[in-house]
């Protein structure tokens, strides 16, 4: 570490500016406040991990309520306090209100805690700088400003689940006057308050982040390092951050007219209302508008969560192919093309407000037309598998994985982007599936197979392969065994955020398929302890990691198998190919990193590589301008 | 021999053509766009409702107006004084600068006070709400602009912002300008849709 730190020291005197003036630092600034982008990778990676074990666990609760309506509950009183009513029998019941409370707080973990904080934070910061062949992010001070917001943010979440009246209780979409309203629900109350509080400073964090990433793909690239020879991780990772960065100012909009309505008195979204005959005074409000300016952000957000799942899924299965991805610009457009179609799609959610339907029939129009850059990504995955010489690793069978849930998912999106069918299925566990299965489930397998991949990169160890085969395989035939019984439930026309059923005598018919998707989400969460297990098994026990496990092109793999504050020791190498030169031709290796020359593999160059061999020199010779200071 | 080496240096750009700093007070610049795009957007949406209190903007509104832009002013000259290591007047204009940066802030104030007396109130129709919001949300991105200025003011006093050191002042001049014209835009366009 020492000689790293020292090779870094010189290289940057030598080049006249002191980039990384790198001391011994104390524990709190190494490991705590912390402004390596490797080390607040692994923080945003940890807090996501414990954010989805939450957000799991509460998904249990509640798929209990949902499957077994009538069973004794009281064994969770222990944990649940007040939220588990007492029968003079012994027996316990949930609480109602704290089943909505579970719902809301499932999804809003899972959606920005763990999907996007959890998965943007973890692997833009960390594959970011160490792809594209840089010394650390644009400003580690904003980054790690980025990963204390998030903290706080999390707390005050984590907070409001302690709450007498309990955490938010109005769907994560928080729909006034629902959550506008103390009286509409205890939820309502000072638990939506702090998940205001906290979802603000979440967006602060989320902001800083995205703008990093970009700054730091646009301006921190090494020499050689063209667009066309990113890797698509980043070109993900960078869509990815332009959509946070547009969408996620429009949420706060939202957000902060809430809270005045909610605690300054405001009208907003409120109006003509009644509590128990008694008029409220607010008048002149439109709740369309929370959906109007909630949705512009949640459209863009699902594909904040997808897009980096699908990026790293690229880089992953392009790796244990052995075969060029196909269609890398046809990647990178479809991946454009999804990023500019999302902002004019949000009304799809919207079909049930009485919108006009001509309005519907445009919104459905572009709606759908998603799914043609969405087929063109699987398709380039399916045919870069085809007749690759595949490697399951742990890590290739969740990207594969991932885009099996793609394809089925997307299948219902194209139902559902319908506004007529929409409206039968809005609002019943059709749309459950559906989404869960598209960019839940998809977006997890993307995490959990980047995870499995870097692993050996971020701590120098391998996982246990074993371990991770049996977790696949668990996982992905729970996923499917609860979400694929779900859109049956949907189409029998069961609604979503119902407490139970058993009142409805047509409903008894599925009450066998509830039972049987809970156990199977309870098979599903138990595979994820092996992989918490293994995970953390391996950060100390794990076998050593070699510098280049999945005989890999991209830049990380050509740094010390425990990479320095700094990244490279001595310069950072220099880029000549894109980054998926895989069983090349006439290539007695298999693979030829990016930092290659051309000109050192004349036996399989194509013609018009040949060419380039001539411009090599260019390359080598581009001087980074030292007039513009770090 | 020689000629073609010295063409080839010349034709081989510099990687790093923009400044990190600057290009991150451009995208921080348009997160602001964005969140004041979807504040009157969602005011426009609501007001074409129906059932919309029309409002007289405060006089003194169209005077905080113009201190902005002078102090705009001032900072464009402290900029240029700074370009060419003129220290005195640097440190003049960019007090005037923030001088006039916070007197617009104390007429802001003055304003929703008149708005008050006026009876328009944050409570009520929507149309008066949305003025406060604006209005107030525009002073708080003054003020982390005078957070801003005041460190460049700092340095500039501590003689760290030179012809050769400009990175500073330019990113602090790019948000003070970009927080003068979004007055300006909010102005206007409440001057407008009222």
């Amino acid at each position: 570490m020492a000689t790293v730190a020292e090779h870094i020291e010189t290289q940057d005197h030598a080049h006249g500016h002191g980039h990384e003036e790198h001391h011994e630092q104390s524990f709190i600034r190494k490991y705590i406040f912390s402004e390596d982008h490797k080390v607040i990778a692994k923080q945003y990676l940890f807090s996501g991990i414990i954010w989805a074990v939450i957000g799991g666990l509460m998904s249990l609760v509640f798929r209990l309520q949902l499957g077994f309506p009538e069973m004794d509950m009281a064994w969770l009183k222990p944990v649940l306090g007040q939220w588990v009513s007492l029968a003079p029998d012994g027996t316990g019941k949930l609480d109602p209100n704290f089943y909505l409370a579970l719902v809301t707080m499932h999804g809003t973990i899972m959606v920005f805690f763990v999907l996007t904080a959890g998965l943007s934070g973890t692997f833009s910061n960390f594959l970011i700088p160490l792809q594209v062949g840089a010394r650390d992010m644009a400003s580690g001070f904003m980054n790690m400003l980025s990963y204390w917001f998030f903290f706080i943010s999390s707390v005050i979440m984590f907070w409001s689940i302690f709450l007498e009246t309990g955490p938010a209780g109005g769907g994560w979409v928080i729909y006034p006057p629902l959550s506008a309203l103390g009286e509409a629900n205890p939820g309502s109350q000072s638990g939506m308050t702090l998940w205001l509080v906290a979802m603000a400073l979440f967006i602060v964090s989320s902001l800083l982040g995205g703008i990093n990433y970009v700054t730091t793909v646009i301006n921190l690239r090494t020499k050689g390092m063209s667009f066309d020879r990113l890797p698509l991780t980043i070109w993900a990772f960078t869509f990815t951050a332009i959509l946070g960065i547009l969408s996620f100012p429009v949420l706060l909009s939202a957000a902060l007219l809430l809270i005045f309505d909610r605690s300054f008195g405001t009208s907003f979204y409120l109006s003509d209302i009644y509590i128990n005959g008694h008029a409220l005074p607010n008048q002149g409000g439109s709740p369309i508008l929370f959906q109007h300016l909630f949705w512009f952000l949640g459209h863009p957000e699902v594909y904040i969560v997808i897009l980096p799942a699908l990026g790293l899924t690229s880089e992953i299965i392009a790796t244990n192919s052995r075969k060029p991805i196909f269609g890398y610009k046809a990647m990178i457009f479809s991946m454009a093309g999804i990023m500019f179609l999302a902002f004019i799609v949000w009304a799809h959610h919207m079909f049930m407000t009485g919108m006009n339907p001509f309005l519907g029939s445009v919104f459905m129009l572009l709606t759908l037309i998603i799914a043609v850059p969405s087929a063109v990504k699987a398709f380039n995955y399916i045919t870069t598998l085809w007749r690759g010489n595949i490697i399951f690793t742990p890590a290739m069978m969740f990207a594969i994985g991932l885009v099996s849930f793609f394809v089925s998912g997307g299948l219902t999106g194209i139902i559902l982007g319908n506004s007529s069918l929409d409206i039968q299925l809005h609002d019943t566990y059709f749309v459950v599936a559906h989404f869960h299965l598209v960019m839940g489930a998809a977006a997890i397998f993307g995490m959990i197979g980047g995870v499995y991949h870097w692993f050996p990169k971020m701590f120098g160890r391998m996982m246990n392969d074993t371990l991770g085969y049996l977790h696949f395989w668990l996982t992905f035939i729970g996923v499917y065994l609860v979400f694929f019984p779900m859109h049956y439930i949907g189409i029998a026309g069961f609604p979503r955020r119902y407490y139970q059923w058993s009142g409805f005598e047509t409903f008894n018919t599925f009450a066998d398929l509830n039972a049987f998707m809970t156990i199977a989400a309870i098979l599903a969460f138990a595979a994820q302890i092996i992989f918490i297990y293994n995970f953390i098994y391996s950060i100390f026990w794990g076998k050593k990691a070699p510098a280049n496990p999945w005989r890999s092109n991209t830049l990380e793999w050509t740094t010390p198998i425990n990479p320095g504050h700094g990244n490279w020791p001595g310069e950072i190498p220099t880029v000549y190919r894109w980054p998926y030169d895989y069983s090349k031709p006439g290539s007695e290796s298999d693979f030829i990193p990016q930092n290659i020359p051309f000109s050192a593999t004349p036996e399989s160059n194509l013609p018009e590589e040949n060419e380039m061999i001539s411009e090599e020199k260019e390359i080598e010779k581009i001087e980074f301008n030292h007039n513009i200071p770090d | 021999m020689k000629t073609l080496e010295t063409t080839m240096i010349q034709e081989t750009k510099p990687i790093l053509t923009v400044n990190k700093y600057k290009f991150i007070i451009w995208l921080f610049i348009i997160t602001i766009i964005m969140l004041f795009a979807s504040q009157t957007s969602a005011y426009l949406v609501r007001r074409a409702e129906g059932n919309w209190t029309e409002f007289k903007l405060p006089v003194i509104f169209w005077w905080s107006s113009s201190i902005l832009i002078i102090s705009s002013v001032f900072m464009y000259l402290a900029q240029q004084s700074a370009k060419k290591d003129n220290y005195g007047k640097l440190k003049t204009y960019i007090s005037g600068a923030f001088l006039f940066g916070i007197i617009f802030l104390a007429m802001q104030y003055i304003g929703w006070l008149e708005l008050q007396d006026s009876g328009i109130y944050l409570k009520g129709n929507p149309s008066g709400s949305f003025l406060y919001i604006l209005t107030g949300l525009h002073a708080f991105h003054l003020i982390s602009g005078l957070v801003v200025l005041l460190f460049a003011f700092v340095a500039s006093y501590q003689l760290k912002i030179h012809s050769k050191s400009l990175i500073q002042i330019e990113v602090c001049a790019t948000y003070w300008h970009f927080l003068d014209l979004l007055w300006l835009y909010l102005f206007v366009f409440l001057l407008y849709f009222r």
